[in-house]
């Protein structure tokens, strides 16, 4: 009996002590010092590892330490499509030692559709935007489509029977999607997938007909495949045989934009030194040229102007999904 | 070609790769046996360790840690019932029966040469077969995942041998945990409460802690009182030869096994839990002696082991081919090779082949050196277990499980959700409810509700539900694979009772 009950207080113990233990690396970053930063800075990715989030700030991850002269420690918090990561950012400390992927449509449309997101879009405070990965839409080699034309006429003949392959619902690729309807007129009948790589298979195996995809996942199947349109406002360098939708009559522009944020209420001086930091990593010739290589467009968007951004971008979203009747 | 394979090879069999290898196999044995350390995060933890380093010895130390991760498992499986990795998941029905039992050492033999015979086939196909079986991982559509999963759910049977209703009724308990969160397909909450940490739904890996790992240690508590032995240990000689024995009489268990596991590999989103317990579950119908699988068979052992390993090979193939990870730990890599400037398809094996083809037989040098690494560590590890004692032990394994959990994600929910199903599977195992169709359940349901929906949707744009559900040839095969894994038990057991009434001496296999 006795030793039963030892048994269970050491237990009980244990657990305290991991509680506390978790707790503290969870609550952990006390000490400010006068010259920020003085100490490791945690680079957040709000999804899994792998995606392009990730490969990403592994590429500037070197650059980031050798700039701000500390360690740049890479962690996923993945969930929700990233919302758990969001929330936890939004409820932050603000002293600059967490970073953390911003991305668009993402940051905006979840507290849009979901009164439970966890944070509000204006929380995150923008550091620098470097990064958009255009959206574009392909059909099968041996489609009979041959443009984007083609396919609409179709598509508007015969509502709801063709198949677009996608990433998420309430994604950039679903909005996109949204979108073209709306402009055309048209009815697609649009399956999400969880993740890019099983969107692209759907479509490699021929179960859609259609493909809404990132640039970097269009450049590498180009061999298999039509694409049709291209979300940018001017032609996309690594695909410049690939009219905008602009360019066809349609005044729409797609992409997933990347960049990062911290808590809300980090001081403008500890924000200008990580935005110096990332606009030093994204205009060096190498990294472009490393972006250059894998499909991603750099941008070289500052705090003010990421801010003004996002601004202009949330009321776009809003009239989209007003008018779809998604709101 | 021949000349870029000797490159290849003299690539591989430098003194820094080989050393690269030892080091990754030892790590991501460890790795992979402590339960909530996973392959998946073993791997993205040392990503920008590699970028630093030649691309043939990057991958060569994350091929080497993901290949031994997924065999470390087994080890937590056996020793103390929890699945250390999400593939372990088969292992633990049968390698922990055989711990308790006192075999724990010839459980985690046989764990390693089946990892390392089913690790060796995957690669196989892997090396020589990678394009044609890519291709036909694309055929496998939304229809053919409900219907994998359908078939899925029919091993429910295989893992409750004592009970099928309560195995029914766990594996619907887990169905219906899989569906809180938002809805993959139209991204509505569902069961949340208005919470946040529930959005993205009960994790797997904290709640295989919290149905294998938590149950377990109150009922070692609770057993304490009676006896202060934790687990009798039989020593036994010439382990490995026996147990070699054992295998090779049984070549068919071994093939088989691994091709299944390599197969599931292949199919993106079906990794080495789904692997393990299909192979797992035809080990027990191909079996005479159905009653003893559960109660230690070494066969179930090994065929779990032998999957979830050549499962590793398999989520390769459709990562490197067609750029399209196969399992979360493959996407990691796929991660590392775009760092490494490599883009995944068929440049791989053209413009980047030296590199790509040390790669891979370096996993076949990392399943070698599973071998002697696995049972040295295996002998130390079931040694160790028998000495320590259950005020040690208990606190412990709680205290790993908890931080297992909490670093998935760096999640403090995690941890919560470990703790809750922890509770909930104490209670329900004191009611009879074994934890593996529940956990079944859970993996399955995500994969068969995308499957149902996106088919739904396929089908209402084609017109035709019949065509998109009945008429592909995929499917057909898992439905009547399905059906057959429904109805055979049932005829057996007629035909049994029917032996019964006409008396032993007619009818009946011997």
């Amino acid at each position: 009996m006795n030793r039963q009950t030892r048994v269970f207080v050491t237990m009980i113990a244990a657990t305290l002590g991991a509680l506390v233990t978790l707790g503290g690396a969870h609550a952990s970053g006390q000490a400010e010092g006068r010259e920020y930063p003085t100490r490791a800075i945690s680079y957040v990715i709000p999804f899994a590892p792998g995606g392009q989030s990730d490969v990403t700030a592994q590429y500037q991850k070197p650059y980031l330490e050798e700039l701000l002269g500390v360690n740049v420690l890479i962690r996923h918090q993945a969930g929700a499509g990233g919302a758990l990561g969001w929330a936890a950012l939004a409820a932050g400390r603000p002293d600059g030692y967490t970073i953390m992927g911003n991305n668009i449509p993402h940051i905006i449309i979840q507290p849009l559709i979901r009164d439970d997101a966890g944070y509000r879009t204006e929380q995150l405070k923008p550091v620098y935007l470097f990064q958009t990965t255009p959206i574009g839409i392909a059909v099968h080699a041996d489609s009979p489509f041959n443009t984007l034309e083609d396919l609409i006429h179709y598509a508007r003949s015969n509502p709801g029977a063709v198949t677009v392959s996608g990433s998420g619902t309430h994604s950039g690729h679903h909005l996109a999607i949204l979108q073209l309807q709306h402009l055309t007129g048209t009815e697609f009948t649009y399956i999400p997938a969880t993740g890019a790589a099983p969107s692209l298979t759907n479509f490699l195996g021929r179960h859609t007909d259609v493909l809404m995809a990132n640039s970097d996942d269009l450049v590498a199947h180009r061999g298999e495949m039509k694409i049709l349109a291209v979300g940018t406002t001017d032609r996309f360098g690594p695909l410049p045989n690939v009219p905008t939708f602009i360019e066809q009559g349609l005044e729409m522009t797609a992409g997933i934009d990347r960049g990062v944020a911290v808590s809300p209420n980090t001081p403008d001086d500890i924000v200008r030194r990580l935005e110096e930091a990332f606009h030093a990593v994204t205009t060096n010739p190498v990294f472009r040229a490393e972006m250059d290589a894998m499909g991603f467009e750099t941008q070289t968007m500052g705090s003010a102007e990421f801010a003004r951004y996002i601004e202009q971008k949330t009321g776009e979203i809003q009239t989209v999904l007003r008018e779809l009747g998604e709101l | 070609m021949s000349s870029v394979l000797l490159d290849a090879l003299a690539g591989v069999l430098s003194p820094v790769s080989i050393l690269l290898v030892l080091v990754g196999t030892a790590g991501g044995i460890i790795v992979g046996a402590l339960p909530g350390l996973t392959a998946t995060m073993a791997i993205a933890l040392l990503v920008p360790f590699t970028f630093g380093m030649s691309p043939v010895h990057g991958l060569v130390l994350l091929g080497a840690i993901y290949t031994s991760a997924i065999y470390g498992g087994s080890f937590s499986a056996i020793l103390i019932n929890t699945p250390g990795t999400p593939s372990a998941i088969a292992t633990t029905f049968d390698g922990y029966p055989m711990a308790r039992r006192g075999e724990a050492y010839r459980a985690i033999v046989t764990a390693t040469i089946a990892s390392v015979v089913g690790g060796l086939i995957g690669v196989a196909f892997l090396i020589f077969l990678s394009p044609p079986l890519a291709r036909a991982s694309l055929r496998f559509g939304p229809p053919e995942y409900f219907w994998l999963a359908m078939f899925g759910l029919t091993i429910i049977a295989a893992v409750s041998p004592r009970s099928t209703l309560k195995g029914l009724i766990g594996g619907g308990i887990g169905l219906l945990i899989s569906t809180v969160g938002i809805s993959p397909i139209d991204g509505a909450t569902r069961y949340n409460f208005g919470t946040l940490s529930l959005q993205s739904g009960i994790s797997l890996i904290p709640a295989l802690i919290g149905f294998f790992c938590i149950p377990e240690v109150l009922r070692m508590v609770e057993e304490s009182q009676h006896s202060g032995e934790m687990i009798p240990y039989k020593r036994q000689r010439r382990m490995v030869k026996r147990v070699l024995q054992q295998l090779v009489r049984r070549p068919w268990l071994m093939i088989r096994s691994s091709v299944i596991g390599t197969l599931v590999g292949i199919i993106p989103g079906a990794g080495g839990n789904i692997a393990g317990l299909v192979s797992y579950n035809e080990a027990v119908r191909a079996s005479r002696d159905k009653a003893s699988f559960g109660q230690g068979a070494v066969e179930g052992v090994a065929a779990s082991e032998a999957a979830n390993n050549a499962s590793v090979a398999g989520a390769l193939i459709p990562m490197l081919t067609l750029g399209v990870p196969g399992a979360p730990p493959a996407a990691v890599l796929f991660g590392a090779l775009l760092l490494q400037g490599m883009r995944p398809g068929a440049e791989l094996f053209t413009t980047y082949a030296p590199v790509t083809y040390a790669f891979l037989f370096s996993l076949v040098l990392a399943n070698l050196a599973m071998l002697p690494l696995g049972l040295l560590l295996g002998k130390g590890v079931a040694r160790l277990m028998q000495k320590v004692k259950v005020q040690t032990m208990a606190p412990v394994i709680i205290f790993l499980s908890m931080v297992g959990s909490y670093s998935i994600y760096n999640n403090l929910g995690d941890v919560y959700t470990m703790v809750a199903t922890g509770i909930v599977a104490h209670v329900l195992r004191k009611a009879g409810f074994q934890p593996g169709p529940i956990v079944l359940g859970l993996i399955l349901g995500p994969i068969a509700e995308q499957g149902l929906l996106q088919s739904l949707l396929l089908g209402r744009a084609r017109g035709s539900m019949l065509m998109v559900f009945f008429a592909r040839p995929i499917s057909v095969v898992l439905i009547v694979l399905t059906v057959v894994s429904i109805l055979a038990p049932i005829l057996v057991q007629i035909r049994d009772r029917r032996a019964l009434r006409q008396g032993p001496s007619s009818g009946g296999t011997e």
